[in-house]
């Protein structure tokens, strides 16, 4: 299981965008480092992730080499209803991983 | 071996030798033309309507802090679609790629980046209706990401 983070603001206006933050803990490895010993460690990157709300879709992105260790990504999405904002995301070892935000509607 | 040739040689000789060994790994710019294309399959790029936060210095690349923001309604009949990062410079030119929707509402991602020297990076925003804006934006890099980090 990986650590990772979403935030949400407290109460949102339905109908309008709000801001979603999320951070994953995950070293991002390139495959162009390498270790001591000189041998190459192998790629490891959160490659995948998306954000469900209301039952949909409403995010989804996909990552390569070119984004920093510890990814932070922050995006928009419209209040619909007062629930749970989900957050999963897959990197290349095939570890999985989520999180989760309750949205109130005021 | 006249004088003038020796100064010459030994200038160039020194000119190398003066160049660290990892600038010279440098990454040089990819074409990165391919790419787009493969992204936009062809349709024209307009040059306009996507705003890209970049610093203009960054001390570090392994860590840039960006941010895409397309002025949109972002309404079911006009929408961004997706944003797409390339950096030419990086060793895998494409750095992400972001899906979004009218459940968005406001077309706007923000994120940080590793970059691989100073370059141009290039950001596509594709909209429904296969229209396509670009944005180029240019990035001082003090100290790379991917390359001194041997250890």
């Amino acid at each position: 299981m990986m650590l990772g983070r979403v935030q949400v603001p407290q109460s949102v206006k339905r109908g309008e965008p709000f801001e979603v933050r999320v951070i994953v803990q995950h070293p991002m490895e390139t495959g162009f480092r390498r270790d001591l010993q000189g041998q190459a460690i192998p790629v490891n990157i959160v490659d995948k992730l998306a954000c469900t709300y209301g039952g949909r879709e409403v995010f989804r992105t996909e990552l390569g080499t070119g984004i920093a260790a510890n990814p932070y990504l922050v995006f928009y999405v419209v209040a619909r209803e007062s629930g749970p904002l989900e957050i999963a995301w897959s990197d290349d070892r095939g570890q999985q991983g989520r999180a989760s935000a309750m949205v109130n509607v005021a | 071996m006249n004088r003038r040739r020796f100064l010459a040689a030994s200038a160039s000789g020194l000119a190398a030798a003066a160049v660290p060994a990892h600038a010279q790994r440098f990454q040089p710019p990819q074409d990165v033309a391919p790419l787009i294309q493969q992204i936009t399959g062809g349709a024209a790029l307009t040059a306009s309507g996507l705003a890209v936060k970049l610093p203009q210095l960054a001390e570090n690349g392994n860590s840039v802090p960006m941010q895409l923001t397309v002025q949109s309604s972002m309404t079911a009949e006009d929408h961004v679609e997706a944003l797409y990062v390339i950096a030419p410079r990086n060793p895998r030119p494409l750095v992400a790629t972001f899906h979004l929707g009218p459940d968005a509402g406001r077309a706007e991602v923000a994120t940080r980046v590793r970059l691989a020297g100073t370059q141009k990076v290039v950001s596509i925003a594709r909209l429904n209706g296969n229209r396509f804006l670009v944005n180029e934006t240019e990035v001082l890099v003090t100290s790379a990401a991917c390359l001194d980090e041997s250890l």
